[in-house]
């Protein structure tokens, strides 16, 4: 049979093809060929149809039968075929083949063999893919091979030896013997391998990290070596003399100094040199004294080098390098929780870069504005996020929009600026915000009782322009049902709309196709509260009867409901549909559900619901005002005969906590009126949660004395 | 650690695959046509750092580029390396390609896609930094080079040699050569 072509041919051939199709014929005549030439057990060209099948491998397609050549290959003699053969093994197996076992014992031979090359491939495929049996078995060669005068064996072992450590933690006690001299090697790559194997050490034990403490000395000696030594060509980047070392260096001195007062102090004269000498007109400078920076923030160091480092960062955001003004940014963020009076020096330059035109810049300076606002700053910082979220990209305007919520909670310094930052928000980016963000916006406005009037009549102003974001809709057209009296009585700054033109745009809610079922719901029941706050109560009772046989269901059962309360229960629509109470906000998801089933969906009078489970402080009784009333409403009337004699007002309770221990009561007027002097009885339900489980209770009071009722 | 090394071209065809960590072969074609996806969109003008795409992994992971002419080089990292150092580990990288390949270009890493591997052996070892001396790294790979020449290189080239000359059909070669008055007898050769 004819020789196997030639890599060169292959690849040559492969860049002919036209198509996909055309290319993926090739291939697999050229796989068809390799196989029968796999059979025919052909030691001269395997190395060749390997390196052609890793070839065809890295395009995309399958070489798993080539495996098992691979193995063959590292058993030859010949450091060609070892060479292929190892590259193969590692780009084609991994430890879930059980082929791979069988590649141990070569391994183990070529570790000790006579060519310091071939024990470098051995050592080379086990770092990169063994398995922990493997590492388990031949640990004992590596840590061999690390006590070698052989430099270039020497520097593989090491990072051989972190692998091993990696896969098999029981084992790093095994190289601590030959880690004593490491660090007093000459050679540049035996030193920086050494360093990560220590790293690697110290971070995965404290014991060794305490026992390795004892190094910090050695590493501070060489690192001043590296820094001072002048002008070395061999190991010079850029005019600094070796630069990676450097950063490991200082990277292991970090983890060794981290909560550690007197290695801490060991280093700080070194940083504060590498922090004033190192030339920063290349990356290869900045990137060591990026380190540095990093390293200084986390030891125990000085007040003073803490400051030249967040000067360092301050210095890098002016760069004209997008790179370091990126990496500044990162670290910043890093040391504004521990550094934020120093941080907030930069926090103009920080803010610059909201403007940048990289993504990845904007990002970082967005949650480092973020980090950085305070009380002070709040007004100037909120000016500038809003102007980013104005701009800025889709994918950062939902986080945007929740930070600027967030800061906005803590830091409001008026009620007013609170609720005119939210509208624009809402406004600019309604559609991005989260959907917990709408109950929490209702609860803020109910409770910020004197600027009712203004809310109403902005939202208002805000839901003409545009009624696609759904998030400002429904906060709007709740307000409009609660606060719609305000709206059109005059109390607005300016032209108050006409009660039609209200109830035309909330019903143009109804029937657009912009507006999801959450949001017709939300409409729906702010045209039936506005039934109690405007005259033209037959035009809301059409609308309402309308919807009694629209297709979604939601709708349809509050119309129906909502129709009820007009024919049967037209006395009690005042009381159920009067304005909300003050919210408070309980812990976690307290106010959520509060708002969420209150505004959005008020029970209908027929309906029995339980309240939801309340979160409350331990040993706190709470009940919810809303419910308990509607339910002590239900069953007052429960004459079968003429259930609906009475008329009922109910006034607020004292209080919606009832103290623990007996220590207060709560008390709430219900004023009666009684024509036809029924007897009076009233049957109560309460339901609320103590100590975190919902309980519930029933009681019926009979004994009213006869002359309330007669 | 180093999570992947990818090397491809300005239309995504790769030059070199290197993943210092398992994935399943179509999850790598995978990865490979996302990161392209994402490095080719960026400006030359930004930075040369971008989050991870989702499929290597997490959060945890940043992938760090650079762009020389035809070629993207993507270093996959987590956050124990430091990202300017990988930049620079790029650039050191690149300029050995350059000093073994005299004037390296495309088609240097298309042909050459073993020795690549052989080069980059050198540099980073099972995720990790192993040498970043230029010169040391080209004098190891030259030694191993010449090495493999000895025996005849990946195209076995002494074995091909051995077996033309089997090949060739030693008894048609005259025994006795006539040239008037010269007369030359040719020793008999068994055939080899």
């Amino acid at each position: 049979m004819p020789a196997p072509i030639r890599l060169r041919e292959l690849i040559r051939t492969i860049r002919t093809a036209r198509t996909q199709a055309e290319e993926r014929e090739m291939i697999q005549k050229e796989c068809a060929a390799i196989r029968s030439s796999f059979r025919e057990e052909d030691n001269t060209y395997r190395c060749r149809n390997v390196a052609k099948l890793l070839y065809m491998h890295m395009l995309g397609y399958p070489a798993h039968f080539g495996q098992l050549e691979c193995l063959k290959l590292i058993a030859s003699q010949k450091f060609t075929d070892k060479r292929i053969g190892y590259l193969g093994a590692m780009l084609l197996l991994d430890e879930r083949q059980d082929v791979h076992l069988l590649m141990t014992n070569c391994i183990k031979n070529d570790l000790n063999h006579s060519t310091q090359y071939v024990q470098g491939l051995a050592l080379c495929t086990l770092g990169c893919m063994g398995s922990s049996e493997m590492c388990r078995d031949l640990a004992g060669e590596v840590e061999k091979l690390l006590k070698t005068s052989n430099s270039y064996l020497r520097k593989k072992a090491a990072l051989c030896a972190v692998h091993v450590i990696r896969k098999v933690p029981e084992l790093m006690e095994m190289f601590l013997p030959a880690t004593k001299n490491l660090l007093s090697e000459k050679n540049h790559g035996v030193l920086h391998t050494s360093v990560v194997l220590l790293t690697e050490m110290c971070e995965r034990s404290p014991d060794m990290l305490s026992h390795f403490r004892k190094l910090v000395p050695q590493l501070v000696r060489i690192l001043k070596n590296l820094i001072m030594s002048g002008y070395s060509p061999e190991h010079d980047v850029s005019g600094i003399s070796d630069p990676f070392l450097q950063v490991r260096i200082l990277r292991l001195l970090r983890i060794l100094g981290r909560s550690d007062d007197d290695s801490s102090e060991a280093m700080n004269d070194i940083l504060a040199q590498v922090a004033t000498n190192t030339e920063t007109s290349k990356n290869v400078g900045n990137a060591i004294l990026y380190e540095t920076v990093l390293t200084i923030m986390d030891i125990k160091s000085e007040s003073g080098l803490r400051v030249l480092a967040i000067n360092i960062l301050g210095r890098f955001l002016l760069n004209n390098d997008k790179n370091i003004r990126y990496v500044a940014l990162t670290s910043l963020l890093k040391t504004v929780q521990t550094d934020h009076n120093a941080v907030q020096r930069h926090r103009s330059t920080i803010v610059d870069c909201l403007k940048d035109l990289d993504v990845s810049i904007k990002r970082r300076a967005m949650e480092l504005s973020f980090a950085l606002v305070n009380g002070n700053n709040i007004r100037g910082m909120m000016k500038e996020l809003l102007y980013f979220l104005d701009s800025c990209d889709p994918e950062f305007k939902a986080d945007c929009a929740s930070g600027v919520f967030l800061a906005a909670e803590k830091y409001a310094p008026s009620k007013r600026w609170h609720i005119d930052t939210i509208m624009r928000v809402l406004t600019t980016a309604g559609s991005y915000v989260r959907d917990d963000s709408v109950p929490n916006l209702i609860q803020l406005i109910t409770n910020s009782v004197e600027m009712h009037a203004y809310t109403v009549q902005r939202l208002y102003k805000a839901l003409l322009d545009d009624i696609s974001q759904q998030p400002l809709v429904q906060v709007s057209s709740w307000c409009i049902g609660e606060y719609g009296d305000l709206l059109v009585s005059g109390q607005c700054e300016e032209e108050e709309p006409i009660q039609d033109e209200v109830l035309d745009v909330l019903e143009g809610l109804l029937v657009s196709n912009l507006s999801t079922p959450v949001t017709r719901g939300y409409a729906l029941t702010a045209i039936m509260k506005l039934s109690t706050r405007f005259s033209s109560v037959n035009r809301i009772k059409k609308v309402v009867s309308i919807y009694g046989s629209s297709i979604d269901v939601e709708l349809q059962q509050r119309a129906v409901e909502y129709n009820a309360l007009f024919k049967k229960y037209d006395h009690m629509r005042p009381a159920l549909l009067e304005r909300m109470p003050i919210m408070e906000k309980t812990a976690t998801n307290g106010p959520t559900e509060i708002v969420q089933t209150n505004g959005e969906t008020e029970p209908s009078v027929l309906d029995t619901k339980h309240p939801p489970p309340v979160t409350q402080p331990a040993n706190q009784v709470r009940t919810l005002k809303q419910f308990w009333y509607l339910h002590s409403v239900l069953c007052c009337c429960s004459d079968p005969v003429s259930p609906w004699t009475f008329q009922l007002q109910l006034l607020s309770p004292s209080s919606n906590v009832v103290p623990a221990l007996n220590q207060g009561t709560v008390t709430q007027v219900i004023r009666v009126l009684n024509p036809q002097k029924q007897q009076l009885r009233m049957r109560i339900k309460l339901t609320y949660t103590h100590k975190g489980s919902p309980v519930q209770d029933l009681a019926e009071v009979n004994n009213f004395p006869p002359q309330s009722w007669q | 650690m180093i999570k992947a090394i990818l090397i491809f071209n300005n239309h995504g065809k790769p030059r070199l695959i290197r993943f210092y960590q398992y994935f399943a072969e179509d999850l790598q074609q995978q990865i490979i046509r996302e990161t392209f996806h994402l490095v080719s969109k960026r400006d030359d003008n930004v930075c040369n750092f971008l989050e991870g795409g989702s499929l290597i992994g997490g959060s945890d992971y940043k992938l760090i580029y650079r762009h020389y002419a035809t070629l993207y080089f993507v270093f996959c990292v987590d956050s124990s390396e430091s990202e300017l150092g990988i930049l620079d580990l790029i650039q050191v990288f690149v300029e050995t390609l350059d000093k073994c390949f005299e004037n390296v270009c495309e088609l240097d890493l298309i042909f050459h896609m073993d020795k690549v591997h052989y080069i980059l052996q050198e540099v980073v070892m099972g995720g990790m930094v192993l040498e970043t001396n230029m010169n040391e790294i080209v004098a190891q790979v030259e030694l191993q080079n010449r090495m493999e020449k000895s025996e005849g290189g990946l195209s076995a080239a002494p074995a091909r040699a051995v077996s033309a000359v089997k090949n060739m059909n030693l008894p048609e070669i005259p025994r006795n050569i006539n040239i008037g008055d010269i007369n030359i007898k040719v020793p008999s050769l068994s055939p080899f």
